[in-house]
């Protein structure tokens, strides 16, 4: 058995991923990936289906080979060894519980192949840990989804692995449930500090748990870094648009001040500050979210400060509880979204009225890349 | 009981039933009407001819109604050394189609999981054999194994047989031939388990430190128990009334005679229906014996 595999890991340890590539038959799952995650972290693969982010996991617990590229744990290269003897364990997406052993069993099943002294007290404490221990000898098809999932979780936490891997456990829960395990989920990792690579498509789940959220798309890591940077300055289409929605402008940049570069889109001018503009000639897009874009009713006076759109119509509106979300048809621009907040006092406004959409220059961020077509709301067409 | 094990999911069903009994039990008459016909009516004649006794005249061939209990003890004093040698050759070739048939199994249910070609192709080879009939597949081995055989020949000059030592009537040719013809039986219910095994289990083994071996050891081998257990008994239950593979017109001799030979020489031969009738009774028991015992063992009722 592998060295580090038979050591009781008490702390995390930090995931070092070197170039690399994941072929299949037919498509390249991962191109070129280099990763580094610290030790004692909660990190967050975030990413539509089919984007790689399983595939990622499944090389680092060693279910698979790597095309071609390095693994490291705590400075080991383990890209050649197996599953069995990396120090990593995994919560699978379909918990994967032994269904011929009691809950106990299951639990102990990988402190009883380390040969780890007094398994079942172990297996216990981890059981009480996620609050299951008066169910240790049920079967685990007794037990309801969300049971399920933490003895899942239990079965690999007890092992104390310098790596936990989490492969969109909390997919098969309600949303109540969900929100509950989230909170217990982050607060076992706080308490345990091991490291934890947890995979999910829900970008809310990301951002609630992760310090650190990497957004993949085509086997590629597109934007990573702390939630809410992430969510306040996306530098491409695809982030800004997977992690939460944003309203795109597009068009030649006219003006290159020393704060902020403004382009013109369709004799609208557009401005971004310079800090939050990835590129600065040519066409770009600049986006705002529509939380912090407005609609007035009235013509608001122009400023340098705020950027200013329209008049256009309100297509729809839509009621979901916190927020009125307006979505506005402006001439030559296209769709764009507001959300406005349910404090009694946003804009009463009917359908068809005719409205401007301002926000402040500084919540703008200019993209790196262009959206490749026109196709959905809020996408403007030069 | 222990037939339970047959199915793929022993155990109390959890669902209800809802509506009044009627149309069950109307559903079901014909197979119990087919069991009462076909199965208790022979067994009733049969335990009563068991206990027969010969006839006043002295024919041979003819008995009369009677309690004679005494038969079942003349028959154990007899053949005793039958009846061992049935089970231990029942025995060793379940063993040996089991340790055949698992890995076919495995490599047509898991392993060629992905090549649906490949696996049909696979499962109509298994079956294949049933296109021809079972004696001539027997005699066709007798042909193979024969004493002028190459095979034989080869086995002599190479002074692993002795010059004067042949294979056909021996135990080992006994035992072969019953492997071969049960390895269906015991490969189709094991392959219906591991077919539907999860390999995500295997995966978790594995990701839990348990290397290749010990995965299955504690995984594989258990979920695919029931399949296991379906194969053993359908393969032990009618290798140890077989009569075919042992007798002298197949692949045995005197040496090799089955219980299923004693009892068709006491039937067809002797007359001696009574000795027949206890014997077959007393197989009877024996498996029934066997098999509970095997199936509360194996605690097939913990699985799944």
């Amino acid at each position: 058995m592998h060295k580090l595999a038979t050591e009781f890991v008490a702390r995390g340890a930090d995931l070092e991923l070197v170039g690399i590539r994941k072929e299949y038959p037919g498509f390249t799952a991962i191109e070129n990936l280099d990763l580094h995650i610290p030790a004692g972290e909660f990190f967050a693969l975030l990413g539509p289906s089919g984007c790689g982010k399983t595939t990622t996991l499944r090389l680092v617990a060693g279910l698979d080979e790597p095309t071609s590229g390095k693994i490291l744990i705590g400075g080991k290269d383990i890209t050649a060894t197996k599953p069995h003897e990396r120090p990593v364990n995994t919560v699978f997406q379909s918990y994967a519980l032994f269904p011929h052993m009691s809950v106990l069993e299951n639990v102990a099943f990988g402190l009883k192949q380390r040969k780890i002294a007094e398994p079942m007290p172990k297996a216990q404490a981890a059981l009480d840990l996620v609050e299951l221990g008066h169910l240790a000898l049920r079967k685990p098809q007794q037990l309801s989804g969300g049971q399920q999932q933490r003895v899942a979780l239990a079965r690999a936490l007890v092992n104390r692995p310098s790596l936990l891997l989490l492969d969109e456990p909390l997919g098969a829960l309600d949303l109540k449930l969900r929100r509950q395990m989230q909170i217990e989920l982050k607060a076992i990792q706080m308490e345990v500090g091991l490291t934890f690579l947890h995979v999910t498509h829900d970008q809310e789940e990301a951002m609630d748990m992760a310090d650190t959220v990497a957004v993949m798309n085509k086997g590629r890591i597109e934007q990573m870094g702390a939630p809410e940077k992430l969510y306040d300055r996306p530098k491409t289409v695809f982030v800004s648009k997977f992690l939460g929605q944003s309203n795109l402008f597009v068009g030649e940049v006219v003006e290159s001040g020393i704060e902020s570069v403004s382009i013109n889109v369709s004799g609208n001018k557009i401005s971004v500050p310079k800090a939050r503009a990835e590129n600065q000639n040519g066409t770009i897009a600049i986006g705002v979210r529509p939380e912090k874009a407005m609609f007035h009713e009235q013509e608001p006076q122009r400023s340098s400060e705020v950027n200013l759109i329209g008049p256009g119509e309100i297509i729809d509106i839509r009621f979901t509880g916190v927020s009125n979300q307006y979505l506005i048809e402006i001439p030559a621009i296209g769709n764009v979204t507001v959300f406005a907040q349910n404090i009694g006092k946003s804009p009463v406004v009917e359908l068809g009225a005719k409205v401007w959409v301002s926000w402040k220059v500084e919540h703008s961020f200019g993209l790196a890349d262009l959206p490749a077509n026109t196709h959905t709301e809020s996408i403007s067409v030069v | 009981m222990a037939f339970a094990a047959f199915g793929q999911n022993a155990g109390p069903s959890t669902v209800a039933p809802t509506k009044s009994g009627r149309v069950a039990w109307i559903l079901l008459l014909p197979g119990l009407m087919y069991l009462g016909l076909f199965f208790l009516t022979p067994l009733f004649s049969l335990i009563i001819t068991s206990l027969q006794v010969p006839d006043a005249s002295g024919e041979i061939g003819r008995y009369q109604y009677g309690f004679a209990i005494e038969n079942y003890w003349l028959v154990i004093e007899s053949y005793w050394p039958h009846i061992i040698r049935s089970f231990a050759y029942a025995l060793a070739a379940t063993v040996l189609a089991l340790l055949i048939s698992y890995p076919l199994a495995y490599f047509i249910g898991v392993k060629a999981r992905r090549r649906p070609l490949l696996q049909g192709l696979m499962l109509t080879l298994v079956i294949a054999p049933f296109f021809i009939s079972f004696l001539l597949r027997t005699i066709a081995w007798k042909q193979i194994f024969s004493n002028e055989s190459w095979i034989v020949n080869s086995l002599q000059s190479s002074g692993l047989l002795a010059s004067d030592q042949y294979l056909v009537g021996t135990p080992f040719m006994v035992i072969f031939g019953l492997t071969y013809a049960f390895i269906p039986f015991m490969t189709l219910p094991i392959y219906s388990t591991l077919e539907r095994l999860d390999i995500r289990y295997l995966e978790a083994g594995a990701d839990l430190y348990a290397g290749p071996a010990t995965t299955f050891r504690k995984i594989t081998l258990p979920l695919s128990m029931p399949g296991i257990i379906s194969g053993t008994l359908l393969t032990f239950i009618p290798i140890a009334g077989d009569y075919v593979n042992a007798s002298r017109d197949f692949l045995g001799s005197t040496e090799t005679a089955m219980i299923g030979n004693v009892v068709e020489t006491n039937y067809l031969q002797i007359n001696d229906y009574p000795a027949a009738s206890a014997l077959s009774v007393l197989l009877m028991l024996a498996i029934l014996l066997l098999v509970t015992f095997y199936v509360k063992r194996s605690g097939t009722d913990d699985l799944l």
